[in-house]
């Protein structure tokens, strides 16, 4: 049955509000989405003050300041805190981005933070991503060639290697596909802005010999033509790239080879 | 730090429990356990695969979040692309960055099966930057040259500034085309070693769920990079916790040259994030608060691409003589301002926008902030060019430790010694990730039965576990860590004395003692990140004192390790791999030594004779 409101066991309630920082004045107001499933309760929002003074400038420099020296349980994803990683991407400032290179700076008043959109949540801000890691995988992220593989390197020039670029950078954070309307109502089936990214990638490799099989792999009503070019995927992506404009290639791709 | 005694444990008393509850173990036998899937850790598990060997991979981040992502200038191998090379040369350079204490036997095994090892990857659809003319891009690097140091060549593989992401997502790809099996989100926390000193697998914690799995392995192959979060300011992952070095002290096997961190050039300032060594190969240079391009004085020859020892001390002399830039005179400026936008945005497209981020810095304009930077451990798990893990026993100092590899960062097999050049660190990913899967294809049977595990196998780890997970002493992790953080950093830098490192020794110590009355908040058992972290500084901190200790032993100045005390390179007396073991019980490092290898692997190639180190 259509359900027009969250079961009871999933809204959002007023959480605890943390000691404000040491030095007033320098401080800054974090509101981020607690969820715990050990104990039982509804997800909340938790109060923090952060001493901006003791602090770098990134969100991510903010949170490890508040699990250090406010709430050790405060739990997220991090790793290279230089934008490559891809582990911290949250909705910060009601959008996806990475943690790591979205500047404090960049956010008016409070700084709200909550789990990417639209995942089911394993703690805090750490979302489940199994199936859409799956969903990349289903696009074979790898080179298939037919040809006998030669002794040096496959030649590739330098035109056809550009061809690549915006499309081989993708750090696989799901800023893109979990800021797609189409990507949250058919997640199951719809394989999302990434993985389409990615098949992209493989489709213009000048080197590839399964550009046939790739493109029959997606021509489908869901797995690829349920991109309504909504476009939030090219404006979330935090490495500038434009997975929009990379599914309507494909799209074109397909019309072309009927023709 | 007070462990319950050794492999297999001996207390006699029940399994640890939750609750009054014995922690449930799941169990998993395979042929080959990989740990970790950064670079070498993929390409092993890949081998292992191909191999027929029932192969699994565990890590503590999703495969593509591992370090080696972060590589950017590029992996060197001769291929000859940009004029001619020879992987003789190559070794040559290797063998002088290493400052002769790197084994040539496996510097020989490296060089010249990098272009082989290179061409696969190109082969799985590694998206490497062209020439004109179809074949792969190649930058020039610090300290590789040609002609036995006559030239500068070209030998550096490049897919822009991002060569790490690269190879890290072509390699992921071809492990999922092996449909190699995942245990992702799962921590490592400690080897299960039988009476015979042969390693049997691992017990791991899975994140998700806080389950205990013991995985059984003929052969357990340790890929868990290195460990730059011991120190305040570093360019590696918050992740980069040397969990498998710490595992193998605990198993009561030494570390190598563990004296021996290097300080990459060019950190940004403040945020410590890398500006890859490839500018420079592509034509940016280093000044000083007078504006002189000082690598000048240092190297005559190479200038700005010594090899990075060699500039990073002559950056701290630079500041420590009053010629540093900035209010507090404290850093260097490195110049790409000069550099054709177009080759900026061709080819260091990630640095231009790390130095946008984190520095506030328009490249094409500006010139960036950068300071020397902890970024690569040359010391580890002490190998064979097989990957096999070795110790000293019985006084023969190539014992191989049956059942355990190590790889990548967390090795050392020695082909880095006392200083890894550029590029040289992806290439020893690739090629002993493949020579350890070689080596398992070689001797082990696919499905081979393995004998019962001892009964208690899991207990020291679960002991371990239990202990940080019920810690309820007075000092929060993090402040622990930022002490160890802040002594390694001070009394453990790029210049050295006896005295700062007698200091070091005694501040890291007490850390170390710290950790018994460490306080861990989060009690849950789902990704526990609160103690996940204490059982990292846990690592660390085990790590950071056989560093300080080995430092303080060594009285000669060899590539990254700078005595001011003793100045010189003393073959005499030092040209000598140091062996570190950490007495579990009393926090106490016993010293010792293995040879370094003075022979090569064939007669291609001869030994190459020590020599001053001029750049």
């Amino acid at each position: 049955m259509v359900q027009f409101t969250l079961p009871k066991n999933s809204k959002v309630e007023q959480g605890k509000t943390w000691p404000h920082a040491p030095k007033a004045g320098a401080e800054r107001e974090f509101r981020i989405y607690r969820w715990n499933p050990d104990d039982g309760r509804n997800p909340r929002i938790d109060t923090y003050y952060v001493d901006t003074k003791d602090c770098g400038p990134m969100v991510l420099d903010a949170l490890i300041w508040l699990k250090t020296n406010v709430d050790a349980t405060l739990t997220f994803r991090r790793s290279c805190r230089e934008g490559i990683c891809g582990s911290c991407a949250m909705n910060i400032d009601g959008t996806n981005t990475l943690a790591c290179t979205k500047s404090m700076s960049e956010v008016n008043g409070a700084v709200r933070i909550y789990p990417l959109p639209h995942m089911a949540v394993v703690k805090d801000l750490v979302p489940d991503l199994t199936n859409f890691y799956a969903q990349h995988a289903s696009i074979e992220p790898w080179l298939q060639t037919k040809s006998p593989t030669p002794r040096t390197e496959w030649k590739q020039s330098h035109d056809d290697r550009q061809k690549l670029d915006g499309l081989y950078e993708c750090i696989l954070c799901a800023c893109c596909s979990t800021s797609c309307p189409s990507y949250w109502w058919n997640s199951d089936r719809y394989l999302g802005p990434a993985a389409l990214l990615q098949a992209q990638r493989w489709l213009v490799d000048s080197r590839d010999e399964a550009t046939g099989e790739r493109l029959d792999n997606l021509e489908d009503p869901f797995r690829l033509y349920r991109c309504h070019t909504i476009m939030n995927c090219a404006k979330a992506c935090p490495k500038h790239l434009n997975p929009a404009e990379a599914i309507a290639d494909i799209k074109r791709a397909l019309v072309e080879r009927q023709v | 730090m007070a462990e319950t005694a050794a492999n297999g444990g001996n207390n006699g008393s029940a399994a640890p429990a939750i609750n009054g509850r014995a922690y449930p173990i799941e169990d998993h036998a395979y042929d080959v356990i990989v740990i970790g899937a950064g670079g070498s850790g993929l390409r092993a598990v890949v081998g292992c695969s191909e191999a027929g060997l029932r192969t699994a991979c565990i890590t503590k981040v999703f495969p593509t979040r591992s370090h080696t992502v972060a590589a950017q200038g590029g992996i060197a191998a001769a291929l000859g692309n940009m004029g001619e090379d020879d992987w003789r040369w190559h070794m040559y350079d290797t063998v002088k960055g290493s400052d002769w204490l790197g084994d040539q036997d496996a510097i020989e095994y490296m060089c010249r099966n990098a272009p082989e090892a290179v061409y696969e990857l190109e082969h799985w659809g590694l998206p490497f930057s062209r020439r004109e003319d179809g074949k792969i891009y190649q930058r020039p690097f610090g300290g590789m040259t040609t002609h036995y140091g006559k030239g500068t060549a070209q030998r550096t593989c490049a897919a822009a500034d991002r060569t790490g992401h690269a190879m890290l997502h072509t390699m992921y790809g071809q492990a999922l085309r092996h449909q190699t099996e995942f245990f992702i989100e799962y921590f490592a926390i400690d080897l299960m070693v039988d009476e015979d000193g042969r390693c049997r697998g691992v017990v791991a914690i899975n994140l998700d769920d806080g389950s205990i799995h013991r995985f059984s392995a003929q052969m357990t192959i340790i890929a868990t990079g290195g460990y730059g979060r011991a120190y305040a300011s570093c360019t590696g992952a918050h992740t980069q916790t040397g969990d498998g070095n710490a595992m193998v002290l605990r198993a009561g096997l030494p570390l190598q040259d563990m004296e021996f961190v290097q300080f990459h050039p060019t950190g940004v300032y403040g945020a410590g994030v890398l500006i890859t060594e490839g500018a420079r190969g592509e034509g940016a240079y280093l000044v000083n608060s007078a504006g002189e391009r000082f690598m000048e004085r240092y190297a005559p020859s190479a200038k700005d691409l010594a090899s990075r020892d060699v500039v990073s001390r002559a950056m701290t002399i630079e500041i420590r003589e009053g010629r540093g830039v900035g209010p507090k005179k404290d850093h260097i400026f490195l110049h790409l301002d000069h550099l054709d936008p177009k080759i900026l945005a061709e080819r260091l497209p990630g640095i231009t926008e790390s130095a946008r981020i984190f520095a506030g810095v328009d490249l094409t304009r500006e010139p960036v902030p950068i300071v020397p930077t902890v970024h690569y451990n040359m010391g580890g798990i002490a190998t064979n060019y097989h990957g096999e893990a070795v110790t000293k026993k019985d006084g023969n100092p190539d014992h191989v430790v049956p059942g355990l590899m190590a790889l990548g960062e967390a090795a050392c097999v020695s082909v880095h010694g006392a200083n890894r050049l550029g590029s040289n660190s992806l290439i020893d990913l690739v090629v002993f990730g493949r020579a350890a899967a070689h080596r398992c294809a070689e001797i082990l049977t696919p499905d081979d039965k393995q004998p019962e595990l001892p009964k208690n196998s899991a207990e020291r780890a679960l002991s371990r576990l239990d202990k940080f997970r019920n810690a309820s002493g007075s000092t929060p992790t993090a402040q622990l860590r930022a002490k160890m953080q802040q002594v390694m950093q001070n009394n453990c830098a790029v210049f050295r004395t006896g005295e700062v490192l007698h200091e070091g020794s005694k501040l890291i110590h007490d850390v170390h003692k710290g950790i018994d009355d460490v306080h861990v908040s989060d009690r849950s058992l789902i990704w526990n990140s609160d103690l996940i972290e204490t059982l990292e500084f846990a690592n660390l901190i085990e790590q950071a004192v056989v560093t300080m200790d080995s430092a303080v032993n060594r009285s000669e100045s060899r590539g990254a390790h700078a005595r001011e005390d003793f100045p010189d390179r003393d073959d005499q007396n030092w040209m000598k791999h140091t062996l570190s073991w950490l007495d579990a019980a009393t926090g106490k490092v016993i010293i010792d030594y293995r040879p370094v290898h003075t022979y090569t692997l064939t007669n291609d190639v001869s030994y190459i004779e020590p020599k001053k180190r001029v750049y």
